[in-house]
């Protein structure tokens, strides 16, 4: 079988699962009715297909494997249009398809224990497929018209799986919050493609590069860089990078697996995806790769800096992931690609599995999320703790983990960059050190200390339930009717399918890492080389002095948080407070998110608002209402009832009237004849 | 000769006329409009229509009007007023009517027809006889004349239907009042101001009529 | 007399027809001031047909005055249905259709 049709078939069977699941919803959806099944069976034949495509593409020859396919001419023209519904499959988005399929088969696994009970059990799942496939048809397509449709599926699933729950007020204002900001985010791509399209003469991704190295812009570099630059606008808040990133914690609402799949190691790696995939572009108009490189450079600090204050244990890893989607981003705009994918991919693992066991957590709290509430699960938890360990060494960046090889490649690559690439360097070893730091904050403020009411519970092998179903962001009380949770919950030491995903997930941390080593092997990046093969940077590699400080600086940092974090939260745990109060300003900025929501109200928002109140009470109550469209009718009545005054059903009236116009008649025939 | 003759008619047609719309009482406007209809009959003469002169005296004179009449007799004509508030009427009629005549006038006096100012065509013996109109009738104009006649048939017919009492109803049987016509009226069937509301509400329904004696 | 006397004497007796109509009320005298503007349509044609000098505008008379007939005979008709009804012979009364 083709490659080509290898990659239709990795697309198919996720959409067959949601059109099962969503048709069938009544059936499926009862306990035990196969839903669950049926979802994670499509994304495991999808894994299979795509590895099916990956071994096909690695039959054909180095310079031969970037191939398309199209099934459909939407609108095909002489000039510049040439809309098709077509893929593109080469390394890159073999790769991208790999890491979709393979953790979102975890993540359904995973969703089968974590979501039964569920009265929407079968409409999540359906929901979950939808996602997966409108991914898919992210980063297969091949020309700019795939990538818009699959990059707005993507931002619809988003809205469908964070407010779920939508009976939680909370939750279906965070699903708005995100589509809002993620339809700006399409405003800019969109119009990035217009002003590329506007010179390139080609919707195709293939074609647009070839226009671009062969000098179509060469007279139109603001064109380039205005429209490389609204693409970023997209990438960024699909990426939840600063300035658009407010709607990443506040979708936190959404199931725990959601988070884990949508908002850790798949939908927020889009951005990343985006810029490596258009990189002759973004390196055709270096101000905007450079600006990608500073914007994830600023939101990997600002990030860092807010998870250390943060008390809800979903909105540290929420930040967390901001902060390393922030490396990605400053890797693939610097212009390592290779090091910016190795990382997406080793987050996409320890991310994944540090949501899962946060998910069990919650289990075990009874559907409590603060770390106030939580301490000393660590006997009552062991799996869920060995989880957590290896998903937070290998998010601090401690050798051997995976984590460790991909946040030091993109660091030693920024530094070779040189020039003032190297405040970013430092800047990302310091997000490095507060990485480790709110990590094991996180970990030792959970598992450390005198075991919790639900701890001792779980001890005495009871799991602890909520007398009333309250919702953890406000405390509003709830029941478990559809639109709510279920009323079961469970932890990872008693479902098995949570097991077995963790279980991979943590293997995958610990090993990933070893297909990278520098100086010793290099997969992937022989790998994606066919793609990255026109790029001037494919051959910049950081020399060997370079590498080696990094690693050590790297591994000094991550065990220097981590001692760090011990002091405070586990040696001497009232210092917290203290530290608090010394660093009081800072603490201030940082609990409050740097005031990013209160600044957004502020400027966008309330003018919006304002402008709304103003088109409606006053344009569209006197304008139109008034003027327009009263104004017409009140013209016609007032002419109509003129006219009615004639009739009045006097005879003489009626006999009047016929004379005069016959008067009329005969006066214009005299005046025509004369 | 004929021009003293002309005039007599003309002011006895115009006299009659002007009787017809003044006079108070309908039976002296019958008679007002039977003299103009002789002096018409008249100008007929002077207008060598021998023919249509009888039968204007004997047909209009003599039968419409004696219908007129008995109608009239029938009805009882009372004097009746002019409308009381009817002078915009008046000054509109007046003016119309003025105006029309003025336009009538222009229309006659100005036309560019030169035989309208000569006596007509030469005379030619057997004009207006009654031979000449009937052989026109029976040969040019035989189907305007069968379908008069057929016009009159149905006219015969409507007079007899209209006049018709219903079955069972006879006059001064009961004491009649005009309300006993007045059918309940169907919904949507109002004038424009009774729907909206005006000076002129909607009458109350009357109490259904009672159910004919068959 | 040339014939535009009888045409402008025609117009006269049209006019004054016309003026009746509008103003009396009694719907009798309506029909009567319409057999005045007949008539005086019947003026008019005899007078144009004798300065043609053929006949045609006199059997149009003759037919004229047939309608003339057969209007009257329906229109009287009415006004005595009218008044048997004991409805108003007035043409201001009767103003509104019904049922």
């Amino acid at each position: 079988m083709s490659t080509t049709t290898w990659a239709w078939l990795v697309l198919l069977f996720p959409l067959l699962g949601t059109l099962v699941n969503g048709l069938g919803y009544k059936q499926l959806g009862r306990t035990n009715g196969g839903a669950g099944a049926i979802g994670t069976a499509s994304i495991g034949l999808a894994f299979v297909c795509a590895l099916g495509a990956l071994f096909s593409l690695q039959g054909h020859s180095a310079e031969h494997r970037e191939l398309t396919s199209s099934l459909w001419d939407y609108a095909v023209t002489n000039g510049d249009v040439d809309a098709k519904l077509s893929i593109l499959v080469d390394p890159l988005s073999v790769y991208m398809m790999l890491v979709v399929t393979g953790i979102s088969t975890l993540i359904h696994l995973y969703s089968v224990s974590y979501m039964r009970g569920d009265r929407g059990y079968a409409r999540y799942f359906a929901y979950l497929n939808f996602f997966v496939f409108s991914m898919l048809v992210l980063v297969l397509g091949g020309n700019f018209l795939m990538l818009i449709v699959g990059w707005a599926f993507v931002g619809a699933a988003s809205y469908l799986l964070i407010s779920y729950w939508y009976r939680r007020g909370t939750a279906t204002q965070a699903g708005i919050k995100a589509f809002v900001i993620n339809v700006v985010g399409d405003v800019g791509l969109v119009l990035g493609t217009f002003f590329v399209l506007r010179h390139s003469g080609t919707l195709d991704f293939l074609g647009t590069f070839r226009a671009v190295h062969g000098g179509a812009f060469a007279g139109h570099h603001g064109a380039l860089v205005a429209g490389c630059l609204l693409i970023l606008v997209g990438a960024f808040a699909k990426s939840a990078q600063i300035p658009l990133h407010t709607w990443l914690p506040d979708a936190m609402e959404g199931p725990t697996p959601v988070s884990s799949l949508i908002h850790a190691a798949t939908m927020v790696t889009a951005g990343v995806y985006l810029i490596a995939r258009l990189h002759p572009l973004f390196e055709a108009a270096p101000a905007a790769a450079d600006t990608a490189a500073v914007i994830g450079c600023v939101t990997l600090l600002i990030a860092g800096t807010i998870a250390i204050t943060q008390t809800d244990i979903k909105r540290v890893i929420a930040y967390s992931t901001m902060s390393q989607i922030g490396y990605m981003i400053m890797a693939v705009g610097a212009g390592g690609y290779v090091a910016g994918l190795f990382h997406l991919m080793t987050h996409a693992f320890f991310k994944a599995l540090l949501f899962m066991a946060a998910g069990s957590i919650i289990g075990a709290m009874a559907g409590a999320q603060s770390l106030d509430k939580m301490s000393g699960l660590r006997r009552s938890m062991p799996f869920t703790f060995g989880c957590f360990v290896v998903g937070g060494l290998a998010l601090s960046g401690v050798p051997p983990f995976s984590g460790f090889f991909s946040k030091d490649e993109i660091l030693a690559f920024v530094g070779h960059r040189g020039g003032w690439f190297v405040a970013l360097y430092v800047v990302g070893y310091v997000g490095a050190f507060l990485t480790a730091v709110y990590t094991w904050r996180m970990i030792f403020r959970a598992f450390w200390g005198e075991p919790c009411a639900e701890a001792r519970e779980l001890e005495h092998g009871h799991l602890a339930h909520a007398e009333v179903p309250t919702n953890p962001a406000n405390g509003e009380q709830e029941d478990t009717d559809v639109g709510f949770p279920g009323p079961e919950h469970t932890i990872a030491e008693w479902a098995l399918p949570m097991k077995v995903a963790m279980g991979l997930l943590a293997i995958g941390a610990t090993v990933a890492g070893l297909v990278q080593i520098p100086n010793v092997d290099h997969v992937i990046t022989s790998f994606l080389e066919p793609t990255f093969a026109d790029s001037k940077y494919v051959h910049d590699e950081a020399g060997n002095g370079m590498v080696y400080f990094g690693m050590a600086l790297g591994t000094v940092l991550a065990l220097l948080g981590i001692a760090l974090a011990h002091r405070i939260w586990v040696a001497q745990p009232g210092s917290a407070a203290a530290w608090r109060a010394r660093f009081k300003p800072a603490y201030t900025l940082f609990v409050n998110k740097w005031f990013f929501d209160e600044a957004i109200d502020l400027l966008v928002v309330r003018p919006f608002a304002a402008f709304g109140t103003f088109s409606r009470r006053t344009f569209e109550r006197v304008v139109v209402e008034g003027t327009l469209v009263d104004g017409t009718t009140s013209v016609v009545r007032a002419g109509s009832s003129a006219v009615r005054a004639i009739q009045t059903g006097f005879l003489r009236y009626y006999a009047a009237l016929l004379l005069l116009g016959g008067a009329g008649v005969l006066l214009y025939f005299l005046i025509s004849a004369s | 000769m004929s021009t003293i003759v002309f005039f007599v008619a003309a002011i006895g047609a115009i006299a009659g006329a002007i009787g017809v719309v003044a006079l108070r009482n309908p039976f002296y406007s019958v008679l007002a409009l039977v003299g103009h209809l002789l002096s018409l009959a008249a100008l007929f003469l002077l207008l060598r229509a021998e023919f249509v002169a009888a039968a204007q005296v004997v047909v209009y004179a003599g039968a419409v009007m004696v219908l007129y009449l008995f109608v009239v007799s029938y009805i009882g004509g009372g004097a009746t007023q002019l409308t009381p508030g009817g002078a915009p009427l008046r000054a509109v009629a007046g003016g119309a009517v003025l105006a029309l005549f003025a336009e009538l006038a222009i229309a006659v006096l100005g036309s560019g027809l030169k035989a309208i100012d000569s006596d007509g065509a030469p005379y030619v013996s057997g004009f207006g006889t009654p031979a000449q109109i009937g052989e026109a009738l029976l040969t040019k104009f035989l189907f305007p004349f069968e379908v008069a006649s057929l016009l009159l048939l149905v006219a015969a017919v409507g007079a007899v239907v209209l006049a018709r009492r219903r079955a069972g109803t006879t006059l001064g049987d009961e004491p009649e009042d005009a309300t006993r016509w007045i059918t309940p009226r169907s919904l949507f069937t109002g004038t424009m101001a009774e729907a909206v509301g005006g000076p002129h509400r909607a009458q109350t329904q009357p109490e259904p009529v009672e159910e004919l004696r068959s | 007399m040339s014939i535009a006397w009888y045409l402008v004497v025609s117009a006269l007796i049209f006019c004054i027809g016309a003026g009746g109509v509008l103003v009396r009320r009694n719907p009798l005298v309506i029909l009567l001031c319409l057999e005045l503007m007949l008539n005086a349509a019947n003026l008019a044609l005899i007078g144009f047909s004798r300065m043609h000098g053929n006949s045609d505008g006199q059997i149009f008379a003759l037919i004229v005055m047939v309608v003339a007939a057969c209007e009257v005979t329906v229109g009287l008709g009415l006004i005595v249905a009218i008044f048997r009804r004991r409805l108003p012979i007035d043409v201001d009364e009767l103003r509104e259709l019904q049922g």
